[in-house]
């Protein structure tokens, strides 16, 4: 049954994220990502007292706690002292800038008249200093809005900041990053939370998406763009959920999420039902290592050999609930488990609702029940691992399990492929930020502004438009060929080839990604081979069919000019007669096959004709001469 | 009651009775803001004021573009509490004595505001391990950028020092600003005499406001070397790499800042470090001065302050020596090229000077390695003239040392024997190979 999300109270608000093709944003370094781990690693830690985080905040807590070591590679090509955190920054990158107050203008938001470069406190490592440096670059006015087919979303901010840099493992003792994305411009445009469906959501984060790509000076590929989408119900509790790098996914995690927050709801009703209190729920942890002295269950044999324990507690009231499914086949016993291992640093939790199983026994289940002790009504959790950590671990389970009691604790989630998500901390409190006082405010002037206003380049609709009326293309076709970029390319060729827009469209778009799927280098062919090619459809040396062929063979040998590799692939295309005399011969092959199975006559000689025209021929041409063919040679008889 | 604003900004808020972290509702064609007025510096414009918006960021808002503008009420703003000073009859086992600088500031998060702080409350709330090391004491004495350091400052310094010391204090820790902390330290080191516990000084490359800071290591390393070491000498604590692993102690006469903005820009030049230390270790290295076991610190604050440090360089004007002969100046510190030479058209001004009874010392811009005025004519001729090579001193302490020679000595031969004698480790017998490149130091572990 359809939600009705109207009457569920959705909230919806999206963050969208763009990293920008230009150099960082305060120093010369160019914005270029590194395959390889970084020769050179620096170890820093981040220290933050207690009055900088002023009233309890969450997040930072959470990161206090974990008092963590971070490491940083760092890049000889594409880091400097900046983003090592050992020089002040330079200059904000006045590229930049520009393609942020062409946006701004394209979103019809206001700039500000005077920028004042910020820093946003971080305590996750995410940046060599402590703080993000962010911008304020325009406001939303009245008329910034985007338009859905469900109704209108109002945008409110647009700021300039600094990417972070990439994470390579994280525990909680330690964090390691990568210095190679620190600091590449990055926009962010956030809307009002006026979205109130998940397809909205996705349909704004298109629009917008459209918007930057219109510019031609943004990223592409995966990880350029990133939307955090901050989601509640009511009853329920704001989420973040943070990065989701695929539009499509958008929809699936906002219904995954509407799922999750009304079966915690329902969660806290059954304890309310089931009259759970707060203080039913115990701190205790207890060592229950000697149960499993002689255990079946390698994962639990394996950490008690490795010199780890076994801790249990008990969850007073719980049983049946921790294997409710709360996302798509996600249990709320897994949403235990991810605090276990984020907080604890632990593979996981077993729990009395998959037990017995993975190895334990009903005998060990009972001798647990009778250690803490526990009745019928109760769960259990176990955790595994090295005493420190699995104390962790359980007390994080233990507080995670209080939560239930008001239902959806406010979080930082993190999206999964499956379009669900899962905790990755507290939902910090908001920002602290102060001034950047390395760099001096930035005047946007009326002259700035003029020059963005004359170089603004077209709405994406109108781009899309022209391309449909002038080309003859569907909606869906120019609209693709201008989000992938290649509508630039594409109008290149047909000027100069004068082929049908539609094969040109089609290869840009259909061919050229299937080869590279099936492992073709397709970087090697640029605008220019294209058009040689298109050029020789036209003249006739090859037909459309070929077109694969040549670009998969001219991949592989960059070294041989087109005409070489149409002898070479014995292209050429053949007359009609030729065809009609292939197409003959096979028919007298064949012919008792042919007779005996009558009906299937026309599809026999197809493929055989086709292994020998293939690419000489159009497939439908191929048809239609077999056709006759066959109904001369054999329905004659 | 403020208003930081000037020029026709000034006279636009006044004219609604704004002050500082006033809060106001300001209409333009397009927006409303409502904001939080802050302050603005005196460097930046008078065509806008800036507001702090309710998101957190700040902006600036041009005062022509503004079509109205009232004051809605006042944002309470942080009271910052006088320092306040342990009293001195309590037990320290660390007095730290603060002069200013990055590492005694801190930001108000609401405002953006910078404010000083230093009180020992402070400095525990900002450093809660430092309690694990020892009890400190605070002596804020100064509240001065390093660049603005005086010699008449280093004389209050060294008394301070003195007089902590003298009160049974195991060691002191001076925080500074680095641009001049090589300077205080070498003046230091001479005025200092029979130390009864390490004199350490210490900064911060980036400010404590910040997550990243490196002034925590710095600090608690400083005091740890404070408290625990029986070093005797001045020294300074700072980063010993960009990583927070370990800081490096450089002797206060061999150490000099030799990077505008990395953490570990303070290099011992031509020596050793001493040891390297962090929150866990302390590993010393090679000789150094032990503390005095008995006996007070004798304090000695007589420096020349007409004495001046000049740069040999192609194209140097000789006029600027006869300037300085003609101003009354008793030394001069010339930082020659290569192994302490200089141009053959200043040699004149150069003998005018020492015939008016100015002392010469030269040292070498090259930083590492040592003078030597036998090898070449030049540097025969200079010597000739009676110039006093400096050896493997850095320029800034033979500029500082030859104050405190002329400030003590008035014979030619004192001040010479004063100058080519080893006081304060200032002078090295012999360089190693492994002292250069500098890095050495670092990665083949000393
Ligand atoms: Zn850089």
């Amino acid at each position: 049954m359809p939600l009705d999300y109207a009457k569920l109270g959705l909230k919806v608000g999206l963050e969208w994220h763009q990293r920008l093709k230009t150099h960082k944003l305060f120093c010369n370094c160019p914005s270029k990502l590194k395959r390889e781990e970084g020769k050179v690693k620096l170890e820093r830690k981040l220290y933050l007292s207690e009055s900088e985080l002023g009233e309890i905040d969450p997040a930072a807590e959470f990161e206090k706690i974990r008092n963590r070591t971070f490491i940083y590679h760092v890049f000889r090509d594409v880091n400097c002292e900046v983003e090592a955190d050992e020089s002040p920054p330079l200059d904000l990158n006045k590229e930049a800038l520009e393609i942020a107050l062409t946006i701004s203008l394209m979103l019809n938001m206001q700039p500000v008249d005077e920028i004042h470069v910020m820093r946003k406190i971080v305590i996750d490592g995410s940046n060599t200093s402590g703080f993000q440096r962010t911008a304020l670059v325009a406001l939303g006015t009245n008329k910034s809005i985007v338009q859905t087919t469900s109704g209108s979303v109002k945008l409110e901010t647009l700021t300039l900041e600094e990417e972070s840099a990439f994470i390579v493992k994280t525990t909680p003792s330690l964090a390691e990053y990568k210095l190679d994305r620190l600091g590449m411009p990055l926009i962010e445009v956030a809307t009002a939370s006026d979205i109130k469906t998940p397809e909205q959501a996705r349909e704004v984060a298109e629009k917008i998406g459209m918007i930057f790509r219109s510019t031609r000076k943004v990223q592409r590929g995966l990880g350029t763009i990133r939307q955090d989408i901050n989601v509640s119900i009511k009853g329920g509790a704001r989420q973040e959920i943070k990065g989701v790098q695929k539009l499509e996914l958008i929809p699936l995690i906002l219904k995954n999420e509407v799922k999750r927050q009304l079966t915690l709801i329902k969660i806290k009703n059954e304890l309310k039902k089931r009259m759970v209190r707060e203080k039913d729920i115990k701190n205790n942890v207890y060592d229950v290592t000697e149960v499993f002295r002689e255990t079946h269950s390698r994962v639990l044999k394996k950490q008690v050999e490795k010199g780890g324990v076994i801790l249990a507690a008990m969850l007073p009231g719980f049983k049946g609930l921790l294997k409710q499914e709360i996302q798509t086949n996600k249990t709320f016993g897994y949403e235990l488990a991810t605090y276990a291992k984020v907080f604890g640093d632990v593979k996981g939790i077993f729990h009395t609702d998959e037990l017995p199983g993975y190895g334990v026994t009903e005998e060990e289940l009972k001798k647990i029940k009778k250690i803490l002790p526990c009745k019928e009504k109760d769960a259990v959790v176990i955790v595994a691992g090295k005493r420190e950590k699995a104390e962790k671990a359980l007390k994080a389970v233990i507080k995670r399990v209080k939560m239930a009691l008001n239902g959806v604790p406010s979080e930082s989630r993190r999206p999964l492929e499956d379009g669900t998500t899962e905790f990755m901390r507290p939902l910090p409190g908001p920002s602290r930020m102060y001034p950047e006082t390395d760099i001096p405010p930035i005047q946007i002037n009326e002259g700035l502004i003029k020059k963005a206003k004359r170089k603004l380049p077209p709405q994406p609709e109108e781009i899309i438009g022209q391309l449909v009326k002038k080309h003859n293309l569907t909606y869906e076709t120019a609209k693709e060929l201008f989000i992938e970029d290649k509508d630039k390319v594409f109008e290149e060729i047909v000027e100069e080839t004068k082929v049908d827009p539609k094969l040109v469209a089609s290869t840009l778009l259909n061919t050229l990604k299937s080869l590279k799927r099936n492992g073709v280098d397709v970087k090697k062919i640029g605008k220019k081979e294209l058009i040689d090619i298109f050029k020789a459809i036209r003249e006739g040396m090859a037909a459309k069919e070929a077109i694969p062929n040549i670009i998969a063979f001219l991949a592989q040998h960059s070294d041989l000019t087109l005409n070489k590799a149409l002898e070479k692939l014995d292209l050429v295309p053949i007359s009609m007669e030729e065809a009609r005399e292939i197409i003959d011969s096979i028919i007298k092959d064949n012919i008792h096959v042919l007779k005996r199975k009558r009906e299937k006559a026309v599809k026999i000689v197809m493929g055989e004709a086709m292994k020998k025209l293939r690419g000489k021929m159009d497939g439908k041409e191929v048809y239609e001469l077999v056709r006759e063919a066959v109904e001369s040679k054999l329905i004659g008889d | 009651m403020t208003l930081s604003y000037h020029g026709r900004a000034k006279v636009f808020l006044e004219e609604i009775g704004a002050e500082d972290f006033s809060v106001v509702l300001v209409k333009t064609r397009n927006n409303v803001f409502k904001g939080v007025l802050l302050p603005r510096p005196l460097t930046e414009d008078d065509k806008h004021i800036v507001l702090k918006l309710n998101n957190g960021y700040n902006i600036g808002v041009r005062i022509d573009k503004v079509e109205e503008i009232k004051l809605l009420g006042q944002k309470a703003r942080k009271v910052i509490s006088p320092s306040e000073i342990i009293k001195a009859e309590e037990y320290a086992d660390v007095s730290i004595i603060g002069t200013g600088g990055t590492i005694a500031s801190r930001v108000d998060y609401v405002t953006g505001a910078v404010y000083p702080q230093f009180s020992a409350s402070e400095l525990l709330s900002r450093y809660p391990e430092v309690e694990k090391i020892g009890k400190i004491k605070t002596v804020p004495l100064l509240n001065i950028f390093s660049e603005d350091m005086r010699p008449t400052y280093w004389r209050e310094i060294a008394e301070s020092v003195a007089r902590e010391l003298n009160s049974g204090v195991k060691g002191v820790v001076i925080t500074h600003g680095t641009d001049t902390m090589h300077f205080t330290s070498a003046a230091l080191s001479f005025m200092l005499r029979n130390l009864t516990g390490p004199v350490v000084l210490t900064g911060a490359q980036r400010s404590p406001d910040r997550g990243s800071t490196d002034a925590y290591l710095n600090f608690l390393s400083a005091v740890k070397v404070a408290a625990q070491s029986d070093l005797g000498e001045v020294v300074i604590v700072m980063h010993q790499t960009p990583s927070d692993t370990y800081c490096a102690i450089h002797r206060g006469t061999k150490v000099r800042k030799m990077h505008t903005s990395r953490r570990d820009a303070f290099l011992s030049v031509n020596s050793h470090i001493l040891g390297i230390v962090n929150l866990k270790e302390m590993i010393m290295f090679s000789s150094y001065s032990r503390k005095a076991g008995e006996g007070e610190v004798e304090v000695n604050t007589k420096l020349e302050e007409k004495v001046a440090l000049i740069y040999a360089y192609p194209g140097v004007d000789p006029d600027v020596i006869d300037f300085y002969v003609d101003k009354g100046y008793r030394g001069l510190v010339v930082a020659g090229t290569g192994l302490g030479h200089t141009p053959e058209y200043i040699m004149k001004s150069l003998k005018r000077a020492l015939e008016n009874d100015v002392t010469i010392v030269v040292t070498s811009q090259c930083l590492f390695g040592r003078v030597n005025m036998k090898v070449y004519r030049r540097g025969r001729e200079l010597l000739k003239i009676g110039v006093i090579p400096g050896e493997d001193m850095l320029p800034e302490v033979a500029y500082v040392k030859l104050m405190f020679a002329l400030g003590n000595y008035t014979e030619k031969s004192e001040v010479t024997g004063f100058m080519r004698r080893n006081i304060a480790g200032e002078l090295t017998s012999s360089l190693s190979l492994r002292l250069f490149p500098p890095t050495n130091q670092i990665y083949q572990g000393v």
